[in-house]
């Protein structure tokens, strides 16, 4: 007699055990990032304590947290559409500046429209420049068979210059000195505020009803089925007669024009002008990745997804500073806990089973 | 005209050999039916231990060898990860490429502004650069007369030689390699260890080579320009060569482009640009001529579904 030890798929997953991978996952996340913060002589124990104090620790610093949440929310609910249906937009970044750059364009050229007319006008500007950003890419992934890893990729460094182009040349505010900023904009293409916090409330609003939507659209309805069919088994869903092209352009052109939303948010409710592509999104599109990921491709747990990734960029610029730290520190957050995501889908897709053989 | 050109020329090879290093390494990772989207993080990982190791010990041999173990260990991990785990190929490799962005950035912070003591200096092969005009091309570094050497080497090894064979047939058809007792685990960790060698070595000969110096997120996306030549390559270290330079020179085009008025922000655009061209004219391309990707690439072996 011996011993076997076999590796089995598991046909259903209960959420208990998903919760508890996601909270497995980011467990081990955080102790091998001490690992690599003690390597790189950072006390981890420190880090981590002014991280959370940072982030939850305070009403500000939770007020900052939801506010770093909104993109986070708007662009990773998009992405867990997309990479549901198997299609790796990965270029969210490049979407939320083309939603900034149409929709602030739209609050710098027409100032003096009122604000109930103004400001709906910029979100509809900025969806439509973050979907034309994604359009590309699922064009030529329908038409010409290309990747759309690399180029929703590449167009995240056109996004960029085309941004920096606009700021330090035409769109230059004359007033600026110098400096690369668009001139502020008129009130009226300003998101209110609650409170004195930096929470611009409409966007967060908006970008609730966006996920609980798409949320909808993905689980029931017909079209939802069918993206989530492409997914899994293209060939599949081809043979039921599903257009897998249609797919792919819908959660491209819907995950690029949400981003863009994000974009607009963050203009005209936190900078007021617009500026260098690292001011207006600091990596917001590379953490909606995780922000996806981590809520397991369910947009409306990227609820709670976009909130803790929020509070770890909130934590992170306060061990920037306290600790200082250069700003590519959240991208070994990044790095790590989507490893690890990953690592716990497979061992919750799969178990070991040990069995005695005669 | 001709000192123009033969100027632009000698600037081309240079600029691109980041890339053709780069490039070399993922068409024998991708040969074998692995695809890694790591590059720019084992290239960056690359360029800031080697700059590292070079301060540190004045030896920019030294700090070659550690940026090349740096990328073989950053390769490491999307190996065990997707040839191991059998986790999703995509994912893995945008999450070694956040990682080594990240970890570059807090190892390099030390070293923003400082100046490198040694660099790898250019070698004068005798005779050869004294010549008129065509000797500039014969004062290169070492680093890239190994990368040009290299490619008439990975061609020879992956066309004529057995390993070349068994490379290509764990990448095709992995079930049919492990029937004939191939280790199609064991040539997989191998040739993404390879992958990471080669991002490694290109990061180093931009951060102790070609610029020299440490600048955070200085590769700028060159890895991913990497993933992009494999696929324009067609897997095939001699057009590897082709589209590094193309690059390399459109580069250098950036900066002769300059002078003539039109805003660096608009020029630096060019490269990724011509990404997305050359990505659409090599798809049609393959398309038609049914050439191109390894049939197994990005799907993980198991012995047990077959």
């Amino acid at each position: 007699m011996s011993i076997r030890v076999r590796i089995e798929r598991r046909l259903e997953v209960s959420p208990q055990t998903q919760i508890l991978a996601i909270l497995l996952s980011l467990f081990l996340s955080f102790v091998v990032i001490a690992v690599i913060f003690s390597f790189l002589g950072v006390e981890p124990l420190n880090a981590y304590r002014r991280i959370f104090l940072g982030g939850f620790g305070s009403i500000y610093g939770l007020s900052e947290s939801i506010t770093k949440a909104i993109p986070l929310l708007l662009a990773g609910a998009g992405l867990a559409l997309s990479f549901k249906a198997r299609v790796y937009n990965i270029g969210a970044e490049g979407q939320i500046l083309m939603g900034a750059v149409v929709g602030g364009g739209i609050g710098l050229f027409l100032p003096n429209l009122p604000r109930s007319l103004l400001l709906p006008l910029m979100f509809l500007g900025g969806f439509l420049g973050g979907a034309v950003w994604g359009l590309i890419p699922a064009f030529l992934k329908t038409r010409f068979r290309v990747d759309e890893v690399l180029t929703s990729l590449m167009l995240v460094y056109i996004a960029s210059d085309l941004v920096r182009y606009l700021v330090y040349g035409p769109w230059r505010g004359p007033e600026q000195r110098g400096f690369p900023y668009s001139s502020p904009f008129s009130l009226s293409a300003q998101l209110p505020h609650l409170g004195t916090t930096r929470i611009h409330y409409p966007t967060l609003i908006l970008a609730i009803l966006l996920a609980v939507t798409v949320y909808i659209m993905l689980f029931y309805t017909k079209f939802g089925y069918e993206i989530r069919v492409v997914g899994e088994n293209p060939s599949a869903g081809r043979y039921a007669g599903m257009s897998v092209e249609r797919v792919v352009l819908f959660v491209l052109v819907l995950s690029g024009g949400l981003a863009g939303l994000a974009g607009v948010g963050e203009v005209a409710g936190i900078h007021a002008r617009l500026g260098p592509p690292e001011g207006i999104s600091p990596g917001y599109g590379f953490t909606a990745i995780i922000v996806a990921w981590l809520a397991r491709l369910n947009p409306l747990l990227t609820m709670i997804s976009a909130f803790f990734m929020g509070g770890l960029l909130v934590g992170g610029d306060a061990i920037q500073t306290a600790l200082n730290l250069p700003s590519a520190t959240i991208f070994v957050f990044n790095g790590v806990i989507l490893f690890f995501i990953i690592a716990a889908e497979y061992l919750t897709n799969y178990r070991i089973k040990v069995e005695a053989v005669r | 005209m001709i000192d123009f050109l033969v100027s632009v020329l000698t600037l081309t090879i240079p600029a691109g050999t980041a890339l053709l290093l780069g490039t070399l390494g993922e068409v024998y990772a991708e040969r074998s039916g692995v695809l890694n989207l790591g590059v720019e993080g084992m290239m960056i990982m690359g360029a800031v231990i080697g700059f590292a190791v070079t301060f540190a010990t004045k030896n920019a041999i030294l700090g070659i060898v550690a940026a090349s173990l740096a990328g073989v260990l950053m390769a490491l991990i999307h190996a065990y990860f997707s040839i191991t785990l059998r986790v999703n190929q995509v994912v893995s490799g945008l999450a070694l490429t956040m990682l080594g962005l990240g970890v570059s950035g807090l190892l390099g912070k030390q070293f923003i502004g400082m100046p490198l003591p040694v660099r790898l200096q250019p070698l004068n092969i005798p005779v050869l650069s004294n010549l008129p005009i065509i000797g500039e091309f014969f004062k290169y570094n070492a680093l890239i007369y190994f990368s040009i050497l290299l490619v008439p080497l990975l061609s020879f090894f992956l066309y004529k030689t057995n390993w070349g064979i068994v490379l290509r047939s764990v990448g095709e058809n992995p079930a049919a390699a492990d029937a004939m007792g191939v280790n199609v685990f064991l040539v997989r960790y191998l040739a993404v260890m390879f992958g990471g060698l080669m991002a490694g070595l290109g990061g180093a000969f931009l951060s102790v080579a070609y610029s020299p110096a440490w600048i955070e997120g200085m590769t700028a996306g060159a890895g991913w320009i990497v993933i992009a030549l494999t696929i324009f390559s067609l897997y095939d270290p001699t057009r590897a060569m082709l589209g590094a330079y193309l690059f390399g020179g459109v580069r250098v085009l950036q900066f002769r482009l300059q002078p003539l008025g039109i805003p660096a922000n608009l020029l630096n655009m060019l490269p990724f640009i011509m990404t997305i061209l050359v990505l659409v004219l090599i798809s049609e391309q393959a398309f038609r001529r049914r050439i191109g990707v390894p049939a197994a690439l990005m799907q993980p072996y198991s012995r047990e579904e077959k």
